[in-house]
């Protein structure tokens, strides 16, 4: 099936295309034509929301009424959230939406209609560089059959006015005409482990430095900090593991039987074992590497590694903390390069 | 450097005590480096990197010198904004240093205008400069090697007479003394001359590593600086090509491990390809054996020239590891390839066009001035301080056999004034046919001295007297001694701290191994390694560069990232930890070990 006005697959997908797929959509559609493993999938472009959106706009106004709130009215906040998504979650779908989805849901699950997938908001207010928005929109994971899939899209478009999502709009002042919200639908990687990586030092910004948090099962315990990961720092240069931090699993997030995920307790021998080998952790910075020299800048990545130990991202995103604090440069060029010298004997720090 | 009120302290000056017995031997050392009341308000560290152990009465020659050229060239010669010089007292034998930090922005200002006139004109000519500081260099040795033989013959030689000298030769052991001892003041001036310099323009390239990347190791700064060929490697070579000779001559038979120098020499003498190998041998020698097993610090540091068991016991590693077929020569190409490598990699890393240019400007200047900093030493430390403590051990030996005292190597336990003192007595006893006055002194002072140095070494020295200052910000004190306030809170921290399995020092040289802890005090006991051990010592210099071919880690009590022992080590590729200040103490000999190179941990197993 090609990609169309409803659907694009990552394969036709770059970042470019982030008005349509929004930053999530747009990062793996970028990840997979960079020939970085991610599971495959299609997003269910910002067409169909607005579709929706402006039939409920009819009825009553909803992008105006969020614009006009003030951050600090929480309680306004809050029950305009409740409202749009319960408007948004009752409202019909249109009709060539869902028949999109459910094709590319049978042409991506092929022989196994009720294999497990990942439904992902991917607003387009998210992931640039100026705010992460991390965790504003809703993800359901281990989602079986078209059916939970289209409930789930429409949940997700939902979450675009959820209260965080609302408030970080309006703590940045975002215009709410820009704002939509695709879906990405992918499929579900069985993690053994899972986790996110910093292409530099979230303790102090070096870039020289690779930074893996990694735990058992499903990445979704390491991203909620439910479960305190393994921590290990790689030298981009040399790749020497300088830091190698285990901690104690407790707990982690397996499937569950009758789809989503549930909590599962870390049988004992595992619990302090390190959840991903050193080669692993040198393959994913290599990884990571790639990604950050495809995109020119530091990236905060979320991956997975499956039972057969085949790495996969799951998401890139530029990262947000530190690039803001590089515009100083940690020194400039001197015409005369004695002066240089003036930072230790100068007595000047 | 400023304290408040509040601080924590180390212990004051005044509270240190002089070891039970042994007051008439710290009584000798000059008033002017006795502690006195005035000194509590200030803070002083112990020296433990350049003298590990307590000094004898002669031996702090090297430190009055040595403080006096780099006060010198800090406080008058370059003008350095921030500091003076370096203050000093001896206490049971241990040396105790405090920086002089200038505090005054006006004063800073000034001496920044000096600094910029005269530091950055050595920059600017540091080629035509250090040049020139070599043959400067060679000179004042070819001046020390060819000070006269000592000589009291019983009656002036005739052609002396019948040449109208007119000067007898009692006059010339003055003479030769105090030649002796002022080239000595001399060549640490030479010393210093661009030490410091050095140091600092190093230190700017490090500086901007660590607010670029922060996380960077040192030893990954060294190893971007760091040059290849300096002279204080080239002993080391030297003993590569000899094994290497030895087998291409077919001798290498000859040299077994444990075989007494001589003998193996005797042998040799033996076969024209042995004579040959001899002869390659005496051109290593001169002048690379002028390296002593110490720092030059210790008149008891002995040359390889003087004592050949240090090269001769690293012989037979070496001839294996070539008949192994392992290439013993450094592989000079490749590790500036590596240097080359990581210096465009990080490089890379930078955040923009702006930064790189910085970067190249401060890694340009760094090459510059480092063959100083890393060539110095053979010929300061090295070569020169071996001719002076030979000179004065001549003169140990002329004061024995007037039976001042018994051995020559005593005279190191007199103080430069009294030997000089002794040098007079001696000639005047010489010159009126009385019996000098010496012999009933001197003896009774010496084993006085030797028993307390004995003793004060069994007292643990604290690491650091007096008030800890706010801030570190004396640059001599931060390059010379890596000392800064985190490591003195850790000092303090050490003294409350209990004992645990673990002991933290500076990440030298990556890699993690298990092995057996040799604890090597002293470098008469290198030859208790074994292939695979973990070699522990307090310190190691260029010389011990020969055990490493055949240790498995290396753990020292004192020194950096630049330090020998790190250097070394990540060019053979073992793991190192340096600067752990109590290594030595708390592993004892046959020990399980691990040693975490890449994090500067050694973990005791049992």
């Amino acid at each position: 099936m090609r990609s169309n006005a409803n659907i694009s697959w990552f394969a036709d997908i770059t970042l470019a295309d982030r008005p349509m797929v929004g930053g999530k959509g747009g990062s793996l559609g970028e990840l997979t034509r960079a020939h970085i493993a991610v599971p495959p999938g299609f997003v269910v472009t910002t067409e169909g929301f607005e579709r929706v959106l402006a039939e409920l706009e009819k009825e009553n106004p909803i992008r105006p009424r969020v614009e006009a709130l003030s951050l600090e009215n929480l309680r306004g906040i809050r029950l305009l959230s409740e409202e749009l998504r319960s408007r948004v979650n009752s409202a019909p779908l249109p009709e060539d939406v869902c028949a999109d989805i459910a094709a590319a849901h049978g042409e991506l699950c092929g022989s196994d209609p009720g294999g497990p997938l990942a439904v992902r908001s991917s607003a387009t207010s998210e992931d640039c560089e100026a705010a992460s928005f991390a965790g504003a929109q809703d993800t359901y994971l281990w989602v079986k059959g078209a059916e939970s899939v289209l409930q789930c899209v429409r949940s997700c478009w939902a979450s675009l006015y959820s209260v965080p999502s609302i408030s970080y709009r309006r703590k940045d002042g975002t215009p709410e005409k820009g704002v939509a919200i695709a879906v990405v639908v992918q499929k579900m990687v069985d993690a053994r482990s899972a986790g996110v990586m910093f292409t530099r030092s979230p303790l102090t910004g070096d870039r020289s430095v690779i930074t893996i948090e990694s735990a058992w099962g499903l990445g979704s315990a390491v991203v909620s900090g439910e479960v305190t990961p393994d921590r290990f720092a790689i030298a981009k240069i040399g790749g020497q593991i300088s830091l190698r931090q285990l901690s104690d699993k407790r707990m982690r997030h397996v499937p569950a039987v009758s789809g989503g995920i549930e909590h599962a307790e870390t049988p004992e021998p595992l619990r302090r074992e390190p959840s991903i080998s050193d080669n692993e952790l040198k393959a994913l910075a290599e990884i990571g590497r790639k990604v950050e020299r495809h995109y020119g800048r530091a990236q905060d990545i979320e991956w997975a590694i499956d039972r057969r130990g085949e790495i996969f991202l799951l998401q890139s995103r530029p990262e947000t903390v530190w690039c803001g604090k590089d515009k100083v440069p940690v020194a400039k060029p001197s015409e005369n390069p004695l002066m240089h010298v003036m930072n230790i004997f100068g007595g000047r720090r | 450097m400023s304290t408040t009120g509040n601080t924590r302290c180390f212990p004051l000056p005044s509270s240190l005590k002089v070891v039970a017995g042994t007051e008439t031997a710290q009584a000798a050392y000059p008033y002017y480096m006795q502690f006195a009341k005035e000194d509590d308000q200030r803070f002083w560290f112990y020296n433990s990197m350049h003298f590990p152990e307590p000094m004898s009465a002669f031996d702090v020659t090297t430190a009055e010198a040595a403080y006096c050229a780099l006060g010198a060239a800090n406080t008058r010669v370059h003008s350095l904004p921030t500091t003076l010089g370096i203050d000093y007292r001896i206490i049971n034998g241990r040396v105790y240093i405090g920086g002089n930090a200038v505090t005054d922005p006006a004063e800073i200002a000034r001496r920044t205008k000096e600094f910029q006139r005269r530091a950055f004109y050595y920059y600017e000519h540091w080629e035509e400069l250090f040049a020139q500081w070599k043959s400067k260099m060679l000179a004042l040795i070819r001046e020390a090697e060819a000070l006269p033989k000592l000589r009291l013959p019983e009656f002036e030689p005739l052609e002396h007479v019948r040449a109208g000298r007119g000067i007898a030769s009692n006059h010339y052991l003055l003479a030769i003394y105090q030649k002796t001892l002022e080239a000595y003041f001399r060549m640490w001036h030479h010393h210093f001359e661009f030490l410091l310099l050095g140091y600092g323009a190093y230190l700017t390239f490090f500086d901007f590593c660590k607010r670029a990347f922060p996380e960077i190791s040192e030893q990954t700064v060294a190893r971007m600086v760091a040059g290849m060929e300096a002279e204080i490697f080239r002993p080391d070579d030297e003993l590569r090509r000899l094994a290497k000779r030895a087998i291409e001559l077919g001798v290498e038979g000859l040299f077994r491990e444990g075989a007494a120098p001589a003998d193996v020499m005797q042998f040799l003498e033996q076969s024209a390809s042995g004579r040959k190998w001899l002869e390659e041998l005496a051109a290593s020698r001169d002048p690379w054996f002028n390296i002593n097993v110490g720092d030059g610090f210790y008149h008891y540091h002995r040359c390889w020239n003087d004592d050949l068991s240090m090269p001769f016991a690293s012989l037979p590693g070496y001839i294996a590891n070539a008949k192994a077929g392992e290439r013993i020569e450094r592989p000079i190409d490749k590790l500036m390839a590596e240097r080359q490598q990581l210096i465009h990699d990080y490089r890379e890393l930078l955040n923009s066009d702006e930064e790189r240019i910085a970067y190249d400007q401060m890694i340009q200047l760094a090459h510059r001035v480092f063959p100083y900093v890393e060539g110095h030493k053979f010929y300061c430390e090295h070569w020169y301080t071996n001719l002076f403590f030979n000179k004065i051990r001549e003169f140990g030996g002329l004061l024995a056999e007037h039976g001042f005292f018994p051995n020559a190597e005593d005279i190191f336990h007199l103080t430069h004034y009294e030997v000089e003192a002794a040098i007079v007595d001696l000639m005047t006893s010489w010159s009126n046919g009385s019996p000098p006055r010496g012999p009933a002194r001197w003896t009774p002072i010496v084993n006085e001295r030797k028993a307390a140095i004995a003793e004060w070494a069994k007292h643990e020295a604290p690491p650091a007297l007096g008030p800890v200052p706010d801030v570190i910000d004396d640059p001599a004190i931060v390059m010379l001694w890596g000392i800064t306030r985190e490591n003195l809170d850790s000092w303090l921290a050490a003294g409350e701290k209990p004992d645990s399995d673990e002991i933290k020092g500076f990440a030298a040289s990556s890699g993690v191994v298990e092995g057996i802890a040799r604890v090597v005090m002293s470098v008469d006991e290198i030859d208790r390694l074994r292939r695979g051990d973990i070699l522990v010592c307090r310190v190691t210099n260029p010389s011990w560069a020969p055990v490493f071919q055949k240790i498995a880690a290396a753990v020292s009590d004192i020194g950096g990232s630049m330090s020998h022992a790190a250097i070394v080590a990540r060019e053979y590729g073992l793991p190192a930890v340096v600067g752990t200040g109590t290594g030595t103490q708390k592993i004892k000999d046959g020990q399980l070990i691990r040693v975490d190179g890449g994090r500067g941990v050694v973990t005791v197993l049992h």
